[in-house]
């Protein structure tokens, strides 16, 4: 057989379409991570994902405590669903979260945009998802670069060894 | 593991080059090893280095962030002292092991 030589990669494109705290920090995990490999990094927010974005929003994204079987109580006890239903759960789970992060260093969502782009990182909005939820470029955070049709973005996402993730 | 030499002083590396035994590091191997990157270094870089160095010695777990707080300079400067790798370069230089973290 043939040996295949391995190149490094080069650039990741990453899309974002949910506005949960795992899906929104897993996308501006793996985007810090490359620029700070030295990997391009161009990352894309769409539907609900638009919230990381959005100055009203993006302080307040919430993980989600019904429907989510990987949800469990502290020492992993079971967690039922219908507990989840009940007020107040989903935000004190989710200040949970937020803080177990923080501890280990994991930045509030703004401070981790300015950190991706202070790493040469882009941000973008979908221009589709504005529309549909009536926002505009102001309602953004001054991180995001530019609001893009998703044709606008692929046109950036080309090159040798690039990688398109959906989170 | 493997020896390699820096200013004419035999050291320990690991396979990714950094230093095994950082009571082994000096200024001058820093400065060498940077060579090898392209980097000149400043004494901006060398304040990043004892920063870093001094963090590790106290047990502390390095991220871009704690060193973006540091006072010394903010990322966006790091990423100007150390382009492609600003975690990853300075720890080198700095003879410490590569910090086990992914911001």
């Amino acid at each position: 057989m043939a040996e295949t030589k391995e190149s490094p990669l080069k650039k990741v494109c990453i899309i974002c379409a949910k506005g949960t705290i795992e899906d929104v920090y897993a996308t501006l995990v793996m985007a810090n991570g490359a620029v700070m490999e030295g990997i391009e990094a161009k990352v894309f927010f769409t539907f609900f994902g638009l919230d990381a974005i959005t100055k009203k929003q993006m302080k307040r994204i919430k993980t989600a405590t019904v429907g989510n079987p990987a949800m469990r109580a502290p020492g992993g006890l079971p967690f039922p669903t219908i507990l989840g239903m009940i007020p107040g759960v989903e935000a004190g789970v989710s200040a949970m979260m937020k803080s177990q992060m923080y501890k280990l260093d994991i930045p509030p969502v703004d401070e981790f945009l300015e950190m991706i782009t202070a790493g040469g990182g882009e941000i973008y909005a979908c221009k589709l998802a504005m529309d549909m939820f009536k926002l505009e470029k102001k309602d953004l955070h001054e991180e995001v670069k530019d609001v893009l049709t998703i044709g606008d973005f692929y046109g950036k996402c080309g090159g040798e060894n690039t990688q398109i993730i959906f989170t | 593991m493997a020896q390699k030499t820096y200013a004419g002083q035999p050291v320990e590396v690991n396979d990714e080059g950094y230093l095994v035994d950082a009571s082994q590091w000096n200024k001058e191997i820093a400065a060498e090893m940077a060579k090898e990157e392209e980097i000149d270094l400043s004494d901006k870089h060398f304040e990043v280095l004892e920063f870093l160095r001094n963090s590790y010695e106290k047990g502390e777990t390095l991220t871009i962030r704690r060193v973006g707080k540091s006072g010394i300079v903010d990322i966006k400067g790091l990423y100007k002292l150390f382009p492609g790798g600003p975690l990853k370069y300075s720890s080198k230089f700095a003879g410490i092991p590569k910090p086990a973290s992914c911001v």
